[in-house]
Protein backbone atom coordinates (compact mmCIF):
# COMPACT_ATOMS: atom_id res chain seq x y z
CA UNK A 1 0.00 0.00 0.00
CA UNK A 2 1.43 3.39 -0.91
CA UNK A 3 2.37 5.49 2.13
CA UNK A 4 1.77 9.15 1.41
CA UNK A 5 1.07 12.02 3.77
CA UNK A 6 -1.59 13.68 1.74
CA UNK A 7 -4.73 12.19 3.16
CA UNK A 8 -5.05 8.73 1.70
CA UNK A 9 -8.03 7.03 3.38
CA UNK A 10 -8.20 3.28 3.32
CA UNK A 11 -11.23 1.50 4.79
CA UNK A 12 -11.04 -2.28 5.07
CA UNK A 13 -13.95 -4.55 6.01
CA UNK A 14 -15.45 -2.18 8.58
CA UNK A 15 -18.53 -3.27 10.56
CA UNK A 16 -20.27 -1.51 13.41
CA UNK A 17 -23.07 -2.75 15.63
CA UNK A 18 -25.52 -0.70 17.67
CA UNK A 19 -26.88 -3.44 19.89
CA UNK A 20 -28.20 -6.01 17.44
CA UNK A 21 -28.52 -3.54 14.60
CA UNK A 22 -25.64 -3.70 12.12
CA UNK A 23 -25.06 -0.07 11.15
CA UNK A 24 -22.02 -0.82 8.98
CA UNK A 25 -21.61 -4.15 7.25
CA UNK A 26 -18.20 -4.99 5.79
CA UNK A 27 -17.50 -1.61 4.21
CA UNK A 28 -14.29 -1.29 2.18
CA UNK A 29 -13.27 1.86 0.36
CA UNK A 30 -10.10 3.43 -1.04
CA UNK A 31 -10.02 7.22 -1.23
CA UNK A 32 -6.87 8.61 -2.88
CA UNK A 33 -5.19 11.83 -1.65
CA UNK A 34 -6.92 15.00 -2.75
CA UNK A 35 -10.02 13.19 -3.96
CA UNK A 36 -13.58 14.37 -3.39
CA UNK A 37 -16.02 11.64 -2.43
CA UNK A 38 -19.74 12.09 -1.94
CA UNK A 39 -21.61 9.45 0.02
CA UNK A 40 -25.29 9.14 -0.84
CA UNK A 41 -27.99 6.92 0.54
CA UNK A 42 -31.34 6.87 2.28
CA UNK A 43 -31.40 7.86 5.96
CA UNK A 44 -30.28 5.09 8.27
CA UNK A 45 -28.00 3.61 5.63
CA UNK A 46 -24.86 4.13 7.74
CA UNK A 47 -23.40 7.12 5.86
CA UNK A 48 -22.89 9.25 8.95
CA UNK A 49 -21.70 6.29 11.02
CA UNK A 50 -19.00 5.62 8.43
CA UNK A 51 -17.94 9.26 8.50
CA UNK A 52 -17.85 9.28 12.30
CA UNK A 53 -15.80 6.08 12.26
CA UNK A 54 -13.15 7.73 10.06
CA UNK A 55 -12.65 10.29 12.85
CA UNK A 56 -13.00 7.67 15.60
CA UNK A 57 -16.05 9.43 17.00
CA UNK A 58 -17.49 5.94 16.58
CA UNK A 59 -15.40 2.90 17.42
CA UNK A 60 -15.68 0.16 14.78
CA UNK A 61 -16.27 -3.45 15.82
CA UNK A 62 -14.62 -5.17 12.84
CA UNK A 63 -12.14 -4.14 10.21
CA UNK A 64 -9.93 -1.07 10.31
CA UNK A 65 -9.49 2.39 8.87
CA UNK A 66 -6.16 3.91 7.91
CA UNK A 67 -5.19 7.43 7.00
CA UNK A 68 -1.82 7.60 5.29
CA UNK A 69 -1.01 4.18 6.70
CA UNK A 70 -1.83 5.06 10.34
CA UNK A 71 -4.53 2.95 11.93
CA UNK A 72 -7.32 5.09 13.33
CA UNK A 73 -7.64 4.33 17.04
CA UNK A 74 -4.78 1.80 17.01
CA UNK A 75 -1.03 1.51 16.81
CA UNK A 76 0.44 -1.38 14.85
CA UNK A 77 3.50 -3.23 16.06
CA UNK A 78 4.31 -6.30 14.00
CA UNK A 79 1.08 -8.24 13.62
CA UNK A 80 -0.58 -6.67 16.63
CA UNK A 81 -2.88 -3.65 16.91
CA UNK A 82 -2.68 -1.83 20.23
CA UNK A 83 -5.69 0.27 21.12
CA UNK A 84 -4.71 3.92 21.56
CA UNK A 85 -5.37 5.91 24.71
CA UNK A 86 -7.77 8.84 24.53
CA UNK A 87 -4.89 11.32 24.47
CA UNK A 88 -3.35 9.69 21.39
CA UNK A 89 -6.72 9.44 19.65
CA UNK A 90 -7.19 13.16 20.21
CA UNK A 91 -3.80 13.79 18.63
CA UNK A 92 -4.74 11.65 15.60
CA UNK A 93 -7.78 13.85 15.02
CA UNK A 94 -5.54 16.83 14.27
CA UNK A 95 -5.16 15.40 10.77
CA UNK A 96 -8.90 15.13 10.23
CA UNK A 97 -11.31 18.05 10.13
CA UNK A 98 -14.96 17.33 10.89
CA UNK A 99 -17.95 19.51 10.01
CA UNK A 100 -21.23 18.73 11.76
CA UNK A 101 -24.78 19.01 10.50
CA UNK A 102 -25.59 21.36 13.42
CA UNK A 103 -22.34 23.38 13.18
CA UNK A 104 -21.60 22.96 16.92
CA UNK A 105 -19.76 26.25 17.19
CA UNK A 106 -18.79 27.15 20.76
CA UNK A 107 -21.49 29.69 21.66
CA UNK A 108 -19.58 31.28 24.58
CA UNK A 109 -16.64 32.17 22.34
CA UNK A 110 -16.47 34.73 19.56
CA UNK A 111 -15.91 33.63 15.98
CA UNK A 112 -12.19 34.42 16.25
CA UNK A 113 -11.87 32.52 19.54
CA UNK A 114 -13.61 29.54 17.95
CA UNK A 115 -10.99 29.55 15.19
CA UNK A 116 -7.86 29.88 17.33
CA UNK A 117 -8.90 27.43 20.07
CA UNK A 118 -7.60 24.21 18.50
CA UNK A 119 -4.28 25.47 17.03
CA UNK A 120 -3.38 27.01 20.39
CA UNK A 121 -4.51 23.94 22.35
CA UNK A 122 -2.28 21.73 20.22
CA UNK A 123 0.61 24.23 20.46
CA UNK A 124 0.65 24.21 16.66
CA UNK A 125 0.73 28.00 16.52
CA UNK A 126 1.44 30.89 18.84
CA UNK A 127 -1.58 33.01 19.67
CA UNK A 128 -0.45 35.71 17.25
CA UNK A 129 0.12 33.24 14.41
CA UNK A 130 -3.21 31.55 15.18
CA UNK A 131 -5.02 34.87 14.89
CA UNK A 132 -3.32 35.55 11.54
CA UNK A 133 -4.28 32.08 10.34
CA UNK A 134 -7.86 32.68 11.55
CA UNK A 135 -8.14 35.83 9.44
CA UNK A 136 -6.80 33.98 6.39
CA UNK A 137 -9.47 31.33 6.93
CA UNK A 138 -12.16 33.97 7.39
CA UNK A 139 -11.14 35.32 3.99
CA UNK A 140 -11.49 31.83 2.53
CA UNK A 141 -15.08 31.58 3.80
CA UNK A 142 -15.75 35.27 3.13
CA UNK A 143 -16.55 36.30 6.71
CA UNK A 144 -13.61 38.47 7.78
CA UNK A 145 -15.97 41.12 9.12
CA UNK A 146 -17.55 38.60 11.54
CA UNK A 147 -14.37 37.90 13.55
CA UNK A 148 -15.70 39.50 16.74
CA UNK A 149 -19.30 38.34 16.40
CA UNK A 150 -20.94 35.73 18.62
CA UNK A 151 -21.89 32.66 16.69
CA UNK A 152 -25.57 32.78 17.60
CA UNK A 153 -25.94 36.12 15.86
CA UNK A 154 -24.91 34.59 12.56
CA UNK A 155 -27.21 32.93 10.05
CA UNK A 156 -27.06 29.16 9.71
CA UNK A 157 -25.07 29.45 6.52
CA UNK A 158 -22.54 31.79 8.12
CA UNK A 159 -22.27 29.51 11.17
CA UNK A 160 -21.52 26.54 8.94
CA UNK A 161 -18.89 28.49 7.03
CA UNK A 162 -17.24 29.41 10.35
CA UNK A 163 -17.42 25.74 11.39
CA UNK A 164 -15.60 24.80 8.17
CA UNK A 165 -12.95 27.46 8.86
CA UNK A 166 -12.57 26.13 12.40
CA UNK A 167 -11.99 22.60 11.10
CA UNK A 168 -9.44 23.93 8.58
CA UNK A 169 -7.48 25.79 11.26
CA UNK A 170 -5.48 22.65 12.09
CA UNK A 171 -4.51 22.18 8.41
CA UNK A 172 -6.02 18.70 8.25
CA UNK A 173 -5.20 16.30 5.42
CA UNK A 174 -8.76 15.03 5.42
CA UNK A 175 -12.03 16.96 5.78
CA UNK A 176 -15.23 15.13 6.66
CA UNK A 177 -18.62 16.79 6.11
CA UNK A 178 -21.65 15.25 7.80
CA UNK A 179 -24.71 16.59 5.94
CA UNK A 180 -23.30 20.14 6.10
CA UNK A 181 -26.34 21.76 4.49
CA UNK A 182 -29.20 19.68 5.93
CA UNK A 183 -29.92 22.09 8.80
CA UNK A 184 -29.93 25.15 6.55
CA UNK A 185 -32.72 27.12 4.94
CA UNK A 186 -32.74 26.44 1.19
CA UNK A 187 -31.44 29.89 0.26
CA UNK A 188 -28.35 29.42 2.50
CA UNK A 189 -27.27 26.06 1.04
CA UNK A 190 -25.42 27.61 -1.89
CA UNK A 191 -22.96 29.70 0.12
CA UNK A 192 -21.83 26.66 2.13
CA UNK A 193 -21.50 24.44 -0.94
CA UNK A 194 -19.45 27.19 -2.63
CA UNK A 195 -16.93 27.08 0.22
CA UNK A 196 -16.70 23.28 -0.03
CA UNK A 197 -16.20 23.56 -3.79
CA UNK A 198 -13.23 25.89 -3.17
CA UNK A 199 -11.71 23.27 -0.89
CA UNK A 200 -12.25 20.55 -3.50
CA UNK A 201 -9.53 22.17 -5.58
CA UNK A 202 -7.11 22.64 -2.66
CA UNK A 203 -5.65 19.13 -2.50
CA UNK A 204 -7.32 18.17 0.80
CA UNK A 205 -9.13 14.85 0.72
CA UNK A 206 -12.86 15.53 1.14
CA UNK A 207 -15.60 13.11 2.15
CA UNK A 208 -19.07 14.61 2.04
CA UNK A 209 -22.30 13.01 3.20
CA UNK A 210 -25.07 14.99 1.54
CA UNK A 211 -28.36 14.89 -0.30
CA UNK A 212 -27.27 17.59 -2.76
CA UNK A 213 -27.14 15.61 -6.00
CA UNK A 214 -26.23 18.68 -8.03
CA UNK A 215 -23.21 19.27 -5.81
CA UNK A 216 -22.16 15.63 -6.21
CA UNK A 217 -22.47 15.85 -9.97
CA UNK A 218 -20.39 19.01 -10.12
CA UNK A 219 -17.59 18.33 -7.64
CA UNK A 220 -17.31 14.65 -6.75
CA UNK A 221 -14.57 12.47 -8.19
CA UNK A 222 -16.33 9.49 -6.72
CA UNK A 223 -19.89 8.84 -5.62
CA UNK A 224 -20.60 6.06 -3.13
CA UNK A 225 -24.14 4.81 -2.64
CA UNK A 226 -24.95 3.06 0.65
CA UNK A 227 -27.98 1.03 1.74
CA UNK A 228 -28.39 -0.81 5.06
CA UNK A 229 -24.75 -0.34 6.06
CA UNK A 230 -23.37 -1.69 2.80
CA UNK A 231 -21.87 0.01 -0.24
CA UNK A 232 -24.08 -1.11 -3.10
CA UNK A 233 -22.57 1.03 -5.82
CA UNK A 234 -19.56 3.29 -6.32
CA UNK A 235 -17.92 4.97 -9.25
CA UNK A 236 -17.44 8.30 -10.95
CA UNK A 237 -20.25 10.77 -10.34
CA UNK A 238 -21.16 10.57 -14.01
CA UNK A 239 -21.47 6.77 -13.89
CA UNK A 240 -23.38 6.47 -10.63
CA UNK A 241 -25.70 9.43 -11.10
CA UNK A 242 -26.45 9.04 -14.81
CA UNK A 243 -26.27 5.30 -15.30
CA UNK A 244 -27.01 3.71 -11.90
CA UNK A 245 -26.81 -0.09 -12.04
CA UNK A 246 -28.26 -1.13 -8.69
CA UNK A 247 -32.07 -1.00 -8.36
CA UNK A 248 -31.84 0.76 -4.96
CA UNK A 249 -29.66 3.49 -6.48
CA UNK A 250 -32.07 3.92 -9.37
CA UNK A 251 -35.01 4.08 -6.97
CA UNK A 252 -33.26 6.63 -4.72
CA UNK A 253 -32.15 8.87 -7.58
CA UNK A 254 -35.59 8.82 -9.18
CA UNK A 255 -37.00 10.13 -5.90
CA UNK A 256 -34.50 12.90 -5.21
CA UNK A 257 -33.95 14.17 -8.76
CA UNK B 1 -54.88 59.90 0.84
CA UNK B 2 -58.19 59.66 2.71
CA UNK B 3 -58.24 60.82 6.30
CA UNK B 4 -57.97 57.70 8.49
CA UNK B 5 -61.04 56.86 10.52
CA UNK B 6 -60.28 57.33 14.22
CA UNK B 7 -61.81 55.16 16.90
CA UNK B 8 -61.28 55.60 20.59
CA UNK B 9 -59.67 52.65 22.46
CA UNK B 10 -60.92 52.00 26.00
CA UNK B 11 -58.46 49.95 28.11
CA UNK B 12 -59.99 46.91 29.84
CA UNK B 13 -60.64 47.41 33.54
CA UNK B 14 -60.26 44.79 36.29
CA UNK B 15 -62.10 45.93 39.45
CA UNK B 16 -61.29 42.71 41.36
CA UNK B 17 -57.57 43.33 40.97
CA UNK B 18 -57.95 46.76 42.48
CA UNK B 19 -60.03 45.34 45.34
CA UNK B 20 -57.41 42.61 45.91
CA UNK B 21 -54.63 45.18 46.05
CA UNK B 22 -56.53 47.19 48.66
CA UNK B 23 -57.07 44.09 50.81
CA UNK B 24 -53.37 43.24 50.61
CA UNK B 25 -52.39 46.81 51.58
CA UNK B 26 -54.81 46.67 54.51
CA UNK B 27 -53.29 43.40 55.78
CA UNK B 28 -49.82 44.88 55.40
CA UNK B 29 -50.87 47.93 57.42
CA UNK B 30 -52.18 45.70 60.23
CA UNK B 31 -48.89 43.78 60.35
CA UNK B 32 -46.76 46.93 60.36
CA UNK B 33 -48.95 48.52 63.01
CA UNK B 34 -48.73 45.47 65.30
CA UNK B 35 -44.97 45.07 64.88
CA UNK B 36 -44.27 48.73 65.41
CA UNK B 37 -46.63 49.43 68.28
CA UNK B 38 -46.73 46.18 70.27
CA UNK B 39 -44.20 46.99 73.07
CA UNK B 40 -43.45 43.29 73.58
CA UNK B 41 -41.32 43.28 70.43
CA UNK B 42 -38.95 45.38 72.55
CA UNK B 43 -37.23 47.12 69.67
CA UNK B 44 -34.98 49.05 72.04
CA UNK B 45 -33.51 45.74 73.22
CA UNK B 46 -33.06 44.76 69.59
CA UNK B 47 -31.18 47.99 68.95
CA UNK B 48 -28.99 47.48 72.00
CA UNK B 49 -27.89 43.96 70.97
CA UNK B 50 -27.73 44.28 67.18
CA UNK B 51 -24.11 45.49 67.05
CA UNK B 52 -23.00 43.85 70.30
CA UNK B 53 -19.44 42.46 69.93
CA UNK B 54 -20.61 38.94 70.88
CA UNK B 55 -23.27 39.04 68.17
CA UNK B 56 -20.80 40.42 65.62
CA UNK B 57 -18.36 37.63 66.50
CA UNK B 58 -21.19 35.13 65.92
CA UNK B 59 -21.96 36.72 62.55
CA UNK B 60 -18.26 36.45 61.68
CA UNK B 61 -18.24 32.76 62.58
CA UNK B 62 -21.39 32.16 60.52
CA UNK B 63 -19.83 33.91 57.52
CA UNK B 64 -16.57 32.00 57.94
CA UNK B 65 -18.43 28.68 58.09
CA UNK B 66 -20.41 29.62 54.98
CA UNK B 67 -17.26 30.62 53.11
CA UNK B 68 -15.26 27.53 54.07
CA UNK B 69 -18.24 25.25 53.47
CA UNK B 70 -18.80 26.77 50.03
CA UNK B 71 -15.18 26.66 48.89
CA UNK B 72 -14.55 23.13 50.15
CA UNK B 73 -17.85 21.76 48.88
CA UNK B 74 -17.29 23.27 45.42
CA UNK B 75 -13.87 21.58 45.24
CA UNK B 76 -15.05 18.22 46.59
CA UNK B 77 -18.41 18.44 44.79
CA UNK B 78 -16.65 19.24 41.52
CA UNK B 79 -14.41 16.21 41.87
CA UNK B 80 -17.42 14.05 42.82
CA UNK B 81 -19.32 15.31 39.77
CA UNK B 82 -16.40 14.44 37.48
CA UNK B 83 -16.17 11.02 39.13
CA UNK B 84 -19.92 10.51 38.64
CA UNK B 85 -19.56 11.39 34.94
CA UNK B 86 -16.39 9.35 34.42
CA UNK B 87 -16.59 6.26 32.28
CA UNK B 88 -14.97 4.27 35.09
CA UNK B 89 -17.73 2.17 36.60
CA UNK B 90 -16.00 2.02 39.98
CA UNK B 91 -15.38 5.78 40.29
CA UNK B 92 -18.90 6.58 39.24
CA UNK B 93 -20.44 4.10 41.71
CA UNK B 94 -18.30 5.32 44.59
CA UNK B 95 -19.29 8.90 43.90
CA UNK B 96 -22.93 7.84 43.65
CA UNK B 97 -22.60 6.06 47.00
CA UNK B 98 -21.12 9.14 48.67
CA UNK B 99 -23.87 11.36 47.31
CA UNK B 100 -26.54 8.87 48.31
CA UNK B 101 -25.16 8.64 51.86
CA UNK B 102 -24.78 12.33 52.59
CA UNK B 103 -27.99 13.39 50.93
CA UNK B 104 -29.83 10.83 53.03
CA UNK B 105 -28.43 11.82 56.43
CA UNK B 106 -29.76 14.93 58.18
CA UNK B 107 -27.01 17.49 58.77
CA UNK B 108 -27.65 17.47 62.51
CA UNK B 109 -27.06 13.70 62.66
CA UNK B 110 -23.79 14.00 60.72
CA UNK B 111 -22.63 16.78 63.03
CA UNK B 112 -23.31 14.86 66.20
CA UNK B 113 -21.71 11.67 64.86
CA UNK B 114 -18.59 13.65 63.92
CA UNK B 115 -18.54 15.32 67.30
CA UNK B 116 -18.47 11.90 68.91
CA UNK B 117 -15.86 10.58 66.52
CA UNK B 118 -13.28 10.36 69.29
CA UNK B 119 -15.39 7.59 70.81
CA UNK B 120 -14.70 5.48 67.68
CA UNK B 121 -11.08 6.50 67.10
CA UNK B 122 -8.94 7.93 69.89
CA UNK B 123 -6.22 9.07 67.53
CA UNK B 124 -5.95 10.04 63.88
CA UNK B 125 -2.76 8.97 62.10
CA UNK B 126 -1.23 10.32 58.91
CA UNK B 127 0.75 7.57 57.21
CA UNK B 128 0.49 4.70 54.76
CA UNK B 129 -2.37 2.36 55.63
CA UNK B 130 -1.59 -1.32 56.25
CA UNK B 131 2.02 -0.45 57.07
CA UNK B 132 3.83 0.84 60.14
CA UNK B 133 4.86 4.04 58.36
CA UNK B 134 3.42 7.10 60.07
CA UNK B 135 4.23 10.78 59.82
CA UNK B 136 2.11 12.06 62.60
CA UNK B 137 -0.50 11.15 65.13
CA UNK B 138 -3.14 13.40 66.64
CA UNK B 139 -5.71 13.12 69.38
CA UNK B 140 -9.09 13.01 67.67
CA UNK B 141 -10.57 15.20 70.34
CA UNK B 142 -8.04 17.96 69.55
CA UNK B 143 -8.39 17.74 65.77
CA UNK B 144 -12.17 17.60 65.66
CA UNK B 145 -13.00 20.56 67.85
CA UNK B 146 -16.21 22.51 67.49
CA UNK B 147 -15.09 24.61 64.57
CA UNK B 148 -13.41 21.87 62.53
CA UNK B 149 -16.30 19.47 63.20
CA UNK B 150 -18.69 22.11 61.93
CA UNK B 151 -16.60 22.72 58.78
CA UNK B 152 -16.17 19.00 58.06
CA UNK B 153 -19.84 18.22 58.69
CA UNK B 154 -21.15 21.07 56.57
CA UNK B 155 -18.69 20.24 53.78
CA UNK B 156 -19.52 16.53 53.76
CA UNK B 157 -23.24 17.18 53.37
CA UNK B 158 -22.97 20.24 51.17
CA UNK B 159 -20.57 18.66 48.68
CA UNK B 160 -23.12 15.90 47.96
CA UNK B 161 -25.65 18.51 46.84
CA UNK B 162 -23.04 20.61 45.04
CA UNK B 163 -21.86 17.53 43.13
CA UNK B 164 -25.36 16.90 41.82
CA UNK B 165 -25.78 20.52 40.75
CA UNK B 166 -22.44 20.54 38.92
CA UNK B 167 -23.22 17.20 37.29
CA UNK B 168 -26.60 18.52 36.16
CA UNK B 169 -24.89 21.54 34.63
CA UNK B 170 -22.46 19.38 32.69
CA UNK B 171 -25.25 17.11 31.44
CA UNK B 172 -27.20 20.17 30.34
CA UNK B 173 -24.54 21.16 27.80
CA UNK B 174 -25.46 20.05 24.30
CA UNK B 175 -23.79 16.77 23.34
CA UNK B 176 -22.66 18.38 20.07
CA UNK B 177 -20.29 20.59 22.08
CA UNK B 178 -18.49 17.52 23.46
CA UNK B 179 -18.28 16.08 19.95
CA UNK B 180 -17.01 19.31 18.42
CA UNK B 181 -14.31 19.53 21.08
CA UNK B 182 -13.42 15.87 20.52
CA UNK B 183 -13.33 16.30 16.73
CA UNK B 184 -10.86 19.18 17.17
CA UNK B 185 -8.80 16.86 19.34
CA UNK B 186 -8.86 19.26 22.31
CA UNK B 187 -7.21 17.67 25.37
CA UNK B 188 -9.67 16.49 28.01
CA UNK B 189 -8.85 19.15 30.62
CA UNK B 190 -9.13 21.93 28.05
CA UNK B 191 -12.42 20.55 26.78
CA UNK B 192 -13.77 20.48 30.32
CA UNK B 193 -12.48 23.85 31.52
CA UNK B 194 -12.69 25.98 28.37
CA UNK B 195 -15.57 24.53 26.41
CA UNK B 196 -17.97 22.67 28.70
CA UNK B 197 -17.62 24.39 32.11
CA UNK B 198 -18.34 27.96 30.93
CA UNK B 199 -21.52 26.73 29.28
CA UNK B 200 -22.45 24.58 32.28
CA UNK B 201 -22.03 27.53 34.65
CA UNK B 202 -25.17 29.12 33.25
CA UNK B 203 -27.24 26.35 34.79
CA UNK B 204 -24.96 25.66 37.76
CA UNK B 205 -24.89 29.19 39.18
CA UNK B 206 -28.57 29.84 39.97
CA UNK B 207 -29.05 26.55 41.82
CA UNK B 208 -25.52 26.77 43.20
CA UNK B 209 -26.30 30.10 44.84
CA UNK B 210 -29.51 28.65 46.23
CA UNK B 211 -27.30 26.03 47.88
CA UNK B 212 -24.94 28.67 49.27
CA UNK B 213 -27.91 30.53 50.70
CA UNK B 214 -29.26 27.40 52.35
CA UNK B 215 -25.75 26.71 53.63
CA UNK B 216 -25.61 30.18 55.19
CA UNK B 217 -28.87 29.44 56.98
CA UNK B 218 -27.86 25.81 57.60
CA UNK B 219 -24.90 26.94 59.69
CA UNK B 220 -27.44 27.67 62.43
CA UNK B 221 -27.58 23.89 62.84
CA UNK B 222 -24.09 23.76 64.31
CA UNK B 223 -25.47 25.28 67.52
CA UNK B 224 -25.75 21.62 68.62
CA UNK B 225 -21.95 21.60 68.85
CA UNK B 226 -22.12 24.58 71.22
CA UNK B 227 -20.08 26.52 68.70
CA UNK B 228 -20.50 30.28 69.11
CA UNK B 229 -21.86 31.13 65.68
CA UNK B 230 -24.77 33.57 65.33
CA UNK B 231 -27.67 31.37 66.44
CA UNK B 232 -25.84 29.77 69.40
CA UNK B 233 -24.65 33.17 70.59
CA UNK B 234 -28.22 34.46 70.51
CA UNK B 235 -29.48 31.51 72.51
CA UNK B 236 -26.74 32.02 75.07
CA UNK B 237 -27.71 35.65 75.50
CA UNK B 238 -31.47 35.20 75.77
CA UNK B 239 -31.10 32.27 78.15
CA UNK B 240 -29.34 34.73 80.43
CA UNK B 241 -31.42 37.87 79.85
CA UNK B 242 -34.80 36.28 78.98
CA UNK B 243 -35.19 38.79 76.12
CA UNK B 244 -36.11 35.97 73.75
CA UNK B 245 -38.05 37.69 70.98
CA UNK B 246 -35.81 40.75 70.48
CA UNK B 247 -32.72 38.56 70.30
CA UNK B 248 -34.34 36.18 67.84
CA UNK B 249 -35.17 39.27 65.78
CA UNK B 250 -31.48 40.25 65.91
CA UNK B 251 -30.64 36.84 64.45
CA UNK B 252 -33.43 36.97 61.88
CA UNK B 253 -32.33 40.38 60.60
CA UNK B 254 -28.67 39.29 60.39
CA UNK B 255 -29.63 36.15 58.44
CA UNK B 256 -31.78 38.32 56.18
CA UNK B 257 -28.84 40.63 55.61
CA UNK B 258 -26.44 37.78 54.83
CA UNK B 259 -28.78 36.07 52.36
CA UNK B 260 -29.67 39.41 50.75
CA UNK B 261 -26.00 40.14 50.11
CA UNK B 262 -25.59 36.65 48.66
CA UNK B 263 -28.60 37.21 46.41
CA UNK B 264 -27.08 40.46 45.15
CA UNK B 265 -23.76 38.70 44.44
CA UNK B 266 -25.70 35.98 42.60
CA UNK B 267 -27.43 38.60 40.49
CA UNK B 268 -24.14 40.33 39.62
CA UNK B 269 -22.34 37.10 38.75
CA UNK B 270 -25.18 35.90 36.55
CA UNK B 271 -25.25 39.24 34.78
CA UNK B 272 -21.52 39.11 34.17
CA UNK B 273 -21.84 35.57 32.79
CA UNK B 274 -24.60 36.63 30.45
CA UNK B 275 -22.06 38.94 28.78
CA UNK B 276 -22.72 37.58 25.33
CA UNK B 277 -26.46 37.55 25.89
CA UNK B 278 -26.35 41.20 26.91
CA UNK B 279 -24.47 42.10 23.77
CA UNK B 280 -27.27 40.51 21.84
CA UNK B 281 -29.73 42.75 23.67
CA UNK B 282 -27.69 45.79 22.65
CA UNK B 283 -27.50 44.57 19.09
CA UNK B 284 -31.22 43.98 19.07
CA UNK B 285 -32.03 47.47 20.34
CA UNK B 286 -31.79 49.33 17.01
CA UNK B 287 -33.84 46.60 15.39
CA UNK B 288 -36.62 47.15 17.92
CA UNK B 289 -36.78 50.82 17.16
CA UNK B 290 -36.73 50.07 13.45
CA UNK B 291 -39.71 47.77 13.84
CA UNK B 292 -41.60 50.22 15.95
CA UNK B 293 -40.87 53.31 13.86
CA UNK B 294 -43.33 52.57 11.03
CA UNK B 295 -45.98 51.99 13.66
CA UNK B 296 -45.71 55.54 14.95
CA UNK B 297 -48.10 57.67 12.93
CA UNK B 298 -46.49 60.20 10.63
CA UNK B 299 -48.99 62.93 11.39
CA UNK B 300 -49.57 63.32 15.11
CA UNK B 301 -52.92 62.00 16.18
CA UNK B 302 -54.95 62.55 19.29
CA UNK B 303 -53.70 60.32 22.11
CA UNK B 304 -55.42 56.97 22.65
CA UNK B 305 -56.37 56.60 19.02
CA UNK B 306 -55.66 53.75 16.67
CA UNK B 307 -55.74 53.31 12.95
CA UNK B 308 -57.97 50.72 11.44
CA UNK B 309 -56.62 49.28 8.25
Amino acid sequence: MPISHNGHISITGVSKYFGRHKALDGVSLELPPGSVTVILGPSGSGKSTLLRAINHLERVDEGFIQIDGDYIGYRREGDRLYELKEKEILRQRINVGYVFQNFNLFPHLTVLENLIEAPIAHKQLSRKAAVERAYELLDVVGLRNKADAWSRHLSGGQQQRIAIARALALRPRVMLFDEPTSALDPELVGEVLDVIKTLARSGTTLVVVTHEIGFAREVADKVVFMVDGKIVEQGSSEAVLNRPQHPRTQQFLSKVL
Amino acid sequence: MTTPETIKVIPARYPLRTAGAFVALFVLAIVVQSVAFNPRWEWHVFARWFFDPAILYGVGQTLLLTLLGTVLSVIIGGLLALARLSSSWLLSSLAWGYIWLFRSLPLIVVLIILYNFSYLYDTLTIGIPFTAISWGQFETINVLGQFSTAVVGLTLVQSAYTAEIIRGGFLGVDHGQYEAAAALGLPAWRRTLRIILPQALRTILPSGFNEIISLAKGTAMVYVLAMPELFYTIQMIYNRTQEVIPLLMVGAVWYLAITSVLSIIQHLVERALARSERRSAINAAPRVSRVSSPATPVNAQEPVHAHLS
